[in-house]
């Protein structure tokens, strides 16, 4: 079913008894062409982009529990294009535009908004960084323009200027950016992957990956064995214990980072603002909740929530920057794992074994990277050459020590992003 | 979060900081061979469950510990000396 808005207005004149299942549910088969582990945006995208640019239609995507149950749902919802380093830059503009054509391509409303975003400084040292920034992203092809105090305190005019100890200065706003319905995206490629034909696989946990003569011929999982020629790993958040499987230690360490909702309010803040004295973002969705974020707590977790001192820590920093939040009262918080790489880039590459692709450590940036990440990765399953945005993203990086992109210049080592 | 500093007593986590995976306490000699090298910086079993972390009490006694913590639960097992495992081993 093609989803417009005449049909919102047929379907709601007849009683809405004709919307169908936007996928189906089928078995697993024996044997695919591809089998994708993890139903996340990643995977999902994967899969899509796989059908959609390389005609492979004969794929599974397997999901230990339901789709888009991970990470892909437990975001800050926030897309943009405003890396610094060569590699980083062009990966995430090719994600950026193809987020732009997203809608139509899918034919699903994933709320994709460029209401623009606005990365605080509050020091001479902290502008020169940003103009250095903004001057990157303009050679990339995407947008970025230096506000100096008066041009922020026009777009935001409640945030605490005269603060004494972090006064800002002014921000790079980087107006293309924006955030999306990380649900939706979600549902959307599940949508458009199920209509050419792959299958999604929900409650199908992959138990072992099954290797002979330094080949993959297949996957075990909690439902039946699954032959298959290709297999791509796309599981940020548990990807050491599924690599783990094909005898592969990864540089990965698993983080939590905490989120935040208050309940609805009015709607009060029309961009995503990004403090520089303080690990703290903030958006309004379009329910008119608060979202906003911090840092890492900064200790290795699988739990998918997070300690008081970091909530602590984003809380004050809210305040300082925008004292009305106080009033708002929070509603929920909530971590997502991720997937820390020594230096806080991410991985999309073969391994050593063949057939085998993997695609992993997403740090904090996950989301944004959904559609290039699918898109990236699908190119090279299918074709076993790097598509040229992410031809970065090796996994050999780190024993080499070429091609590392620190992105914050802290070390390339654990424990450092 | 609390830990049990052999020294302090058991103490909030915000008077620690997390270095990550006790692993980093066998260090490569010199001239060991890059690979060696590699494991030891970068790679990591990044358990879901019982590890071994090294923390440093910096707002405390400055010591620095071995934790038993469970990162599926963020449960605390214990906590030893670093420079006792160290002697040990």
């Amino acid at each position: 079913m093609r989803y417009s808005g005449l049909q919102v207005l047929a379907q709601g004149l007849t009683g809405n008894r004709g919307w169908r299942p936007a996928w189906r549910d089928p078995a697993p088969k024996d044997e695919y062409d591809i089998v994708i582990i993890g139903g996340g945006g990643h995977g999902l995208s994967t899969a899509y982009y796989l059908a959609r640019d390389h005609g492979l239609t004969n794929i599974a995507v397997l999901e230990k529990g339901y789709l888009g149950g991970g990470s892909v749902g437990r975001n800050t919802t926030i897309v943009r294009a405003n890396y610094f380093l060569e590699g980083n830059s062009q990966f995430y503009s090719h994600s950026l535009k193809l987020w732009e054509a997203l809608e139509a391509d899918l034919n699903y409303n994933v709320m994709h908004s460029q209401r623009g975003l606005i990365n605080l400084f509050h020091s001479d040292g902290q502008r020169d960084a940003f103009v250095r920034r903004g001057n990157m992203m303009i050679n990339q092809g995407d947008d970025a323009i230096l506000l100096d105090r008066e041009g922020v305190r026009k777009l935001l005019p409640y945030l605490d200027f005269e603060q004494t100890r972090f006064p800002i200065y002014g921000g790079l706003y980087h107006p293309r950016g924006g955030t999306a319905r990380h649900d939706a995206v979600a549902w959307g490629y599940a949508r458009g992957a199920d209509r050419r034909g792959v299958d999604l696989i929900q409650n199908c946990e992959v138990t072992g990956i099954d290797i002979a003569g330094g080949r993959v011929t297949g996957v075990q999982t909690t439902r039946g064995a699954i032959r298959a020629k290709k297999v791509g790993i796309v599981v940020a958040g548990r990807s050491s214990q599924v690599a783990a499987m094909a005898g592969m230690r990864l540089p990965i360490e698993s983080h939590v980072l905490q989120a935040f909702v208050t309940e609805g309010l009015k709607p009060v803040i029309d961009h995503v603002i990004s403090y520089g004295m303080g690990h703290f973002y903030i958006s309004q969705s379009d329910k008119g909740g608060l979202v906003f974020g911090g840092d890492l707590d900064f200790y290795a977790s699988y739990a998918a929530r997070g300690n008081l001192p970091m909530v602590e820590h984003v809380a004050e920093a809210g305040m300082t920057l925008m004292p009305m939040i106080g009033k708002a009262r929070t509603l929920r918080s909530w971590g997502g794992i991720m997937d820390m790489s020594p230096d806080g880039s991410p991985i999309i590459d073969r391994t050593h074994i063949e057939g085998l692709y993997l695609n992993c450590g997403w740090c904090y940036g996950g989301f944004k990277a959904v559609p290039g990440s699918g898109n990236c990765f699908a190119h090279l399953m299918a074709t076993d050459r790097h598509h040229p945005a992410a031809e970065r993203y090796r996994l050999d990086r780190f024993a080499t020590g070429y091609g590392l992109m620190d992105e914050e210049g802290t070390g390339s080592q654990h424990n450092l992003h | 979060m609390q830990i049990p500093c052999p020294l302090c007593g058991l103490r909030d986590s915000r008077e620690f900081t997390c270095k990550g995976h006790a692993v980093t306490l066998d260090r490569p000699a010199a001239d060991a061979p890059p690979e060696e090298w590699h494991d030891y910086i970068h790679l990591r079993d990044n358990p879901a469950g019982p590890t071994r972390e090294l923390w440093y009490h910096g707002g405390g006694c400055g010591a620095w510990l071995i934790v038993t913590r469970d990162t599926a639960t963020h449960a605390v097992h214990g906590a030893t000396l670093a420079s006792e495992a160290r002697h040990a081993g």
